[in-house]
């Protein structure tokens, strides 16, 4: 199983929605679509199932055009962020649905339904309407329809967003498994990045209508090619900063700054972007090579095991991510640290020029 | 701004309850102090909004007194408790501008239209709204139409307390924590008491001063973000802030030693053993993974959040996670867990005991 999109665009109105693209999904493989909203995510999606018609390029189904082929034609299961059952058909009838209208022997829905039930832990449940489970139940409910028909494409457009976190978390760890035993092709919309280094596979960068980068997910993460897919997968969004070259240095401004990075070395004196993430920037000095920056605290967040600190640096608006609680005042001054180990560098037009030392190491 | 008092309050839904299990919101004594940011927090269903539906007025509770500085409004209506209420959906008058709608609450009570200008001026600029007053409501997005519904929950400055219902339901999530902490920044400002249900621990912990968990129809713990985090007071609470939750292991408790899968686990303190069973409860951000000496621990998976490592372990059957960090290496052959002592709590039937001779 092969699916190959090739220079496929989508224009409505006159305005583009999807630049044309190309992409390569094969057999087993998890895809994960990544961007904000309206990057996007589920216009490739719709394109790839034949809901609807790209305005140039070719869709290639194991080798087969299927460009204008129709949905229902078409091997592809699709699960929305709403979760639709059959209110009315118990857990059993809903997961057994799509395979009665394929005309499949009732022995082989019976065994099909119970195996994709056991899989989707519901198998103490096939009799239950849907509004009688939980919410986590009801999306699992709605997976398992998708999975039951056997679909070579599965499309699951955030299927995880309606849900408390606590079930997200519960769900989010249970798709990777579900997924390697059904030897699919799974394309994952999400707007979160954990999410999708969550899932792994291969990531999808998406913005503004553009596929930024595809690769395996930790290559993504880790080696970002330009400052756009940067920011995409990092949340909050990666901090950036412009710095100078003057010669062996690059100077971060306050006085400080750090040696040339190696893939620097051939690159002219001038402007470039220092990028580092939410997560790098310290209140505490670990490495003695640290930079120092001293920054006003705005706000911060605390999630439960973390704390976000909203930061101001010269006009510009940081954010960091650091481990615990922290009591801090608003409007105090913080001293923040930042290992040069963890810094990216881009060219003026976003290109990536260096990635910082520890993900290559990574 | 008033103190409200909760006394021996409880609600239940059926007409003739028998037993505990069929209140809704079990008893409950409480003051909410005068000018402090409360947040309600927990699953569907915990009997947070049934609270906040008793506070508000919309609900009589079928037991119990609610005062509003020592005041008994139980049988008052809302219309008389002069509280100003922001929902999970928008509710606005779509025939009306954003500015006659912001000016609504504060004309009602017939405020000097200088002070109608001046007021609704700064909350636009608190909702971001300011370029667009002389719009129809109508033609809005729902975004927008629940930035003017927090906008006139806002409004105005004389209340007794403001209560939000899951408010950023429908806001996008760039647009949340800007609102949140404006929210802070109001309640920092104005000193306003604030009561805020959400089922949203990152929402609940940064907005509030006080976090009150509900479970099952019972508050479990009142705590600031780090008692939560630090001391849960309940296992229900140490699983549901944080992620991952709490880890829990069956413990033999004797002293200031805890037998855990056949090991000895070094206590922050003496306990004595109660109830039926004990435990302790760790944070994976206090689980270490190593070889030889401690807990008898399985890896079954790492996983790579980006900013740091989970490990999915097993012990004795039970499935566990510890926290990496994002370059720390896993070492080889590892089949032990260690704790950080200060991390570890003491349980007995779901809930935290102090250590002997120690109140906390």
């Amino acid at each position: 199983m092969l699916l190959i999109l090739e220079g496929v665009s989508k224009v409505v109105n006159g305005q583009t929605h999807i630049y044309p693209t190309d992409l390569e999904l094969s057999k087993g493989t998890m895809n994960v679509l990544l961007g904000p909203t309206l990057s996007g995510k589920t216009s490739l999606m719709r394109l790839m199932a034949g809901l609807d018609v790209p305005a140039t390029g070719r869709i290639i189904w194991n080798g087969k055009d299927v460009t204008g082929m129709r949905v229902q034609d078409r091997k592809v299961a699709m699960v929305y962020q709403q979760f639709i059952n059959y209110p009315s058909m118990s857990v059993y009838d809903n997961i057994a649905s799509p395979m009665r209208l394929l005309g499949i022997s009732a022995d082989e829905i019976d065994r099909r339904v119970k195996a994709t039930a056991d899989l989707m832990k519901l198998g103490g449940m096939l009799q239950r309407k849907p509004l009688e489970l939980s919410g986590g139940q009801q999306q699992r409910c709605a997976l398992a329809r998708a999975l039951v028909k056997n679909a070579g494409l599965v499309l699951l457009d955030e299927p995880l967003a309606n849900l408390d976190y606590k079930l997200r978390e519960e769900l989010r760890a249970e798709i990777p498994r579900i997924f390697e035993e059904s030897g699919s092709i799974f394309v994952y919309a999400t707007t979160e990045p954990e999410e999708a280094l969550l899932l792994g596979g291969n990531t999808a960068a998406l913005w503004e209508g553009r596929v930024t980068q595809f690769g395996l997910t930790p290559d993504v993460y880790r080696r970002p090619v330009n400052a756009t897919t940067a920011r995409v997968f990092s949340d909050p969004p990666m901090n950036f900063l412009t710095v100078r070259k003057e010669g062996g240095r690059m100077v971060f401004g306050d006085d400080q700054g750090v040696a040339v990075p190696e893939g620097l070395a051939a690159e002219s004196d001038g402007s470039y972007i220092a990028g580092f993430r939410p997560n790098h920037l310290e209140l505490e000095r670990h490495a003695a090579e640290a930079m120092e920056f001293s920054t006003t605290l705005n706000v911060t967040e605390i999630t439960g095991s973390e704390t976000f600190v909203h930061l101001g640096h010269h006009g510009e608006r940081w954010v960091g991510l650091v481990h615990g609680i922290r009591d801090l005042k608003p409007g105090q001054a913080l001293a923040v640290f930042l290992d040069p180990a963890h810094v990216y560098f881009f060219a003026q037009d976003g290109t990536l020029v260096s990635a910082a030392p520890y993900a290559k190491a990574a | 701004m008033a103190k409200i008092t909760l006394d021996n309050l409880a609600h239940s839904y059926m007409k003739a309850p028998k037993s505990e299990d069929d209140f809704a919101l079990k008893e409950l004594n409480h003051d909410w102090v005068d000018g402090e940011a409360y947040a309600l927090l927990g699953a569907s269903g915990c009997g947070k909004s049934t609270l906040l539906n008793i506070i508000s007025g919309l609900l009589q509770p079928s037991q119990g007194r609610i005062l509003f500085d020592d005041v008994d409004v139980t049988h008052e209506p809302t219309a008389a408790r002069n509280i100003a209420q922001v929902f999970q959906f928008p509710v606005v008058y779509d025939t009306m501008t954003v500015h006659d709608n912001l000016a609504f609450p504060l004309r009602n009570r017939g405020a000097e239209p200088a002070y109608v200008a001046q007021r609704v001026q700064e909350i636009a600029r608190m909702i971001g709204m300011e370029d667009r007053l002389r719009f129809k409501a109508r033609g809005l997005t729902a975004d927008a139409k629940q930035k003017i519904s927090l906008g006139r929950g806002m409004v105005r400055e004389d209340v007794n307390a403001l209560l939000f219902d899951e408010p950023l339901t429908v806001i996008d999530p760039h647009m949340k924590w800007e609102l949140r902490t404006q929210l802070k920044q109001l309640h920092h400002d104005f000193g306003h008491t604030m009561i805020y249900v959400t089922h949203d621990q990152t929402e609940a912990l940064t907005f509030a001063d006080k976090v009150v968990v509900m479970y099952d129809g019972r508050v479990v713990q009142i705590g600031t973000p780090q008692e939560l985090f630090e001391r849960p007071a309940h296992t229900f609470v140490g699983y549901f802030i944080g992620s991952p939750g709490m880890n829990l292991f069956d413990a033999e408790i004797s002293g200031a030693v805890a037998r855990v899968a056949g090991a000895e686990v070094a206590l922050p303190g003496a306990f004595k053993a109660r109830g039926t069973r004990m435990q302790i409860g760790v944070r994976p951000e206090f689980v270490r993974l190593t070889t030889g000496a401690g807990v008898p621990a399985r890896l079954k998976r790492v996983e790579d959040v980006g900013r740091h490592r989970i490990l999915r372990l097993e012990v004795a059957g039970q499935p566990i996670s510890a926290i990496a960090g994002e370059g720390d290496v896993v070492p080889e052959g590892a089949n032990a867990v260690t704790f950080d002592t200060a991390g570890i709590n003491v349980y007995a039937d779901d809930w935290r005991v102090s250590p002997e001779g120690r109140a906390a």
